[in-house]
């Protein structure tokens, strides 16, 4: 069977040929891309939802290079059974901050978007070093290795400055002093291990795993200012 | 003019490079992705820094689709479309830089993500130096491919050139789109999208390089190589116009279904969902296509172990491109999203359709690249044995791990609460991942009998620079135009 003869025309003509295909791909490209840019307004802001702080931002760029993202999601779907589990579901104001995005897209593991808070830090901590310490039959590797690996602060301040210029609203003194905060919430982070009785050695006192730690905790924060706006909001009448 | 040209000799040194370099990525990357499997079955096995399950996964998918399969993409391209324009390639030099230019790229690839240097997106997880580097050797590619076509001695372009013109375009779109970056060191950047905009543009990608490279390049080689095997032309020409157009066309809306019940705009899951379902008709429009070019030869099919991959592979292209659309409607994306049920289903396209149909091209280039025949056609039927097994015995473990966990995860107690915890459902599929580690088994003892065929194979053959006489089919007699 052979086709008709204006194709059979285009078959012989490679440019416009090429030129067709890329419409009818850019096309479709378009419609999908450019509109949700224009419906930037109509993402909910979450009044107070700060960007993450010095040690945080280098928690994440840890859990990304640990690939933790293949394993653990990090978007509660709008079901009960979900909501029950996780807690509130994800919404779109809470990733106006996340370069990237970390929604992932195979639960071999819980889903993270609601852990912060969740656990103490000397959970989080134990967990990492022997994930099966917890539970005998997780199959989560063991991350023993953040512990002994101190954390690099050389791009920190770097990390802040990107972020700004990209639209993060840090302040310049918050990205000027990045460093020192990540040093001080590090200590804050040791302190509280302290107080539920883990002694860090001098090494592990400064170890990615704290920053990991500090990421973590911050997982959710939007959800709870969501709470307290939800709650707001019905007393002014809204 | 003619004269001058009377026998034309192809470059067949670019195209020989590709294969052997895709049959050693082939090789490390199911490895990899053995290893990964066992990981999830046995977490001992994850050892250190360097080699754990979140590292090791990358290099697995980046070895696979970069590595193996755009290999045997670029030496089926690089040989069929020489044939199919009747001359030798644009330039010699284009040839060799894409050639070691991405052979390099994929070892970079290799140690940066072992090394953790990751964007995270899925299937374009490089960092944006290596991003850079893709997108110059794929517009080498594309200069390559167009400047032939441009020069091709053949009226008409046959329709495995229409597909391959369709994966240059769309994937450099792709790419460059999904791979803007803020860098904040020479391996470390900052996506310029964020949030939900991030994961609308980075499964726009994700989807569509799973439309673009395991698609439109394979049905490329399926349109050259099966109607080449077979010694028939293409069942109908109308049909591959219809498919190739509505394929290209609606393939790139169908993304949003990977961000189902997400915070992404309703109005783009639906639509996302609404492509997807379409997309069936075109695929089955292909499938359909290569099938029927078998009619009347189909006795060929019991003794050919090439045919068999290649009906096998467009049975399991179509079984997975309804399968696809199916999982794209919220309904059963509700029990499916998240769950092994995915991994089944990549599977399903990978080792079937996209794997079987590159075996098949190698073991058609293979014996022509080297002046010879192929070692042994029996331990070509032993790999489609074990390559058709274990494919099976991988993906029906995922398909039932993935329900059990997705409906145990919604299951409820008659007073509302849930019934299981999270780890119950993790332990409850932990016998499918053994099943499925047994499986990779199986498949990758396929991929080294073929490496040990393909080893005897060159050793028997020679690679003198004898010049090449054209195909003695001519293009049009596959095109279905004699």
């Amino acid at each position: 069977m052979s086709g008709p003869s204006w194709h059979r025309e285009l078959e012989g003509r490679w440019l416009p040929f090429t030129l067709y295909t890329l419409a009818a791909v850019v096309i479709g490209g378009l419609v999908l891309l450019i509109p949700p840019f224009f419906l930037q307004g109509t993402i909910d802001p979450i009044p107070g939802f700060r960007p993450y702080s010095a040690l945080e931002q280098e928690g994440r760029d840890l859990y990304i290079r640990e690939g933790c993202n293949v394993c653990h999601s990090q978007q509660v779907r709008p079901f009960r059974t979900e909501t029950d589990r996780y807690g509130r579901y994800s919404v779109a104001g809470e990733g106006i901050y996340d370069r990237p995005f970390l929604w992932g897209s195979r639960r071999t593991g819980p889903d993270l978007h609601r852990v912060g808070g969740k656990y103490p830090d000397s959970w989080h901590w134990l967990h990492l070093l022997d994930p099966r310490s917890f539970e005998p039959d997780s199959n989560m590797p063991s991350f023993a290795f953040l512990a002994e690996q101190p954390l690099d602060l050389s791009l920190t301040r770097r990390r802040l400055d990107v972020l700004r210029s990209l639209g993060h609203p840090y302040t310049p003194s918050e990205v000027e002093n990045a460093p020192e905060d990540a040093r001080n919430a590090m200590r804050t982070i040791v302190e509280s291990l302290r107080a539920d009785g883990i002694e860090l050695s001098e090494s592990q006192s400064r170890s990615e795993a704290l920053a990991l730690i500090a990421y973590l905790q911050s997982l959710g924060r939007g959800a709870g200012l969501l709470e307290a706006t939800a709650h707001q909001g019905s007393s002014h009448g809204d | 003019m003619q004269a001058a040209t009377s026998t034309p000799t192809y470059d067949m040194r670019v195209v020989r490079g590709f294969a052997i370099s895709a049959l050693v990525w082939g090789i490390v990357g199911m490895a990899v992705g053995l290893l990964a499997a066992a990981q999830l079955a046995w977490p001992e096995l994850n050892l250190g820094p360097y080699l754990h399950f979140g590292r090791i996964r990358p290099v697995h998918t980046n070895a696979i689709i970069f590595g193996f399969t755009l290999g045997v993409v670029f030496a089926g391209s690089y040989y069929a479309i020489q044939r199919l324009c009747r001359v030798r390639m644009f330039s010699d030099t284009l040839s060799r830089i894409n050639l070691w230019g991405w052979n390099a790229i994929i070892v970079a690839a290799a140690v940066s993500l072992l090394l953790g240097k990751t964007s995270s997106k899925e299937y374009a997880e490089l960092e944006w130096p290596l991003d850079i580097a893709i997108a110059a050797v794929w517009v080498v590619y594309g200069i390559n491919l167009l400047g032939t076509i441009a020069r091709r001695r053949e009226k008409g372009m046959y329709a495995a050139i229409w597909f391959w013109i369709a994966t240059v375009l769309t994937i450099a779109m792709l790419h460059i789109a999904n791979s803007l970056a803020a860098p904040v060191s020479w391996m470390k950047s900052y996506s310029i999208y964020a949030g939900v905009f991030d994961a609308n543009i980075q499964w726009w990608y994700g989807h569509n390089a799973v439309g673009f490279l395991l698609t439109t390049p394979i049905l490329g080689l399926m349109y050259y190589y099966l109607p080449k095997a077979a010694g028939r032309p293409i069942f109908s020409h109308r049909l591959s116009i219809v498919h190739f157009w509505s394929l290209v066309f609606i393939y790139i809306w169908a993304g949003p279904h990977h961000l189902i019940y997400s915070p992404l705009p309703d109005w783009a899951q639906t639509l996302g969902t609404a492509f997807s379902i379409m997309l069936i008709l075109p695929s089955w429009g292909g499938m359909l296509n290569g099938l029927l070019t078998l009619r009347g030869a189909w006795d060929r099919v019991r003794t050919d172990p090439l045919l068999k991959m290649f009906v096998v592979g467009l049975t399991f292209y179509g079984m997975s491109t309804f399968e696809g659309p199916m999982m794209s409607i919220k309904t059963v994306n509700s029990l499916s999203h998240f769950t092994n049920w995915t991994i089944g289903h990549v599977h399903s396209g990978a080792l079937g359709w996209v794997a079987l149909t590159c075996f098949a091209t190698l073991y058609y280039l293979i014996p022509r690249l080297w002046h010879t025949r192929i070692h042994s056609q029996r331990l070509v039927e032993v790999h489609f044995w074990l390559a058709t097994l274990g494919l099976v015995l991988y993906v029906t473990p995922m398909w039932i791990s993935g329900v059990t966990q997705g409906l145990m995860w919604r299951a409820t107690n008659a007073d509302g609460s849930l019934t299981y915890t999270f780890m119950e459902t993790v332990t409850a599929i932990r016998v499918y991942d053994v099943l499925r580690f047994l499986g990779g088994c199986v498949f990758l003892s396929g991929s080294g009998v073929m490496c040990w065929n393909v080893f005897k194979t060159v050793r028997s053959g020679t690679v003198a620079y004898a010049p090449l006489p054209p195909d003695t089919i001519s293009p049009s007699a596959i095109g279905g135009q004699a």
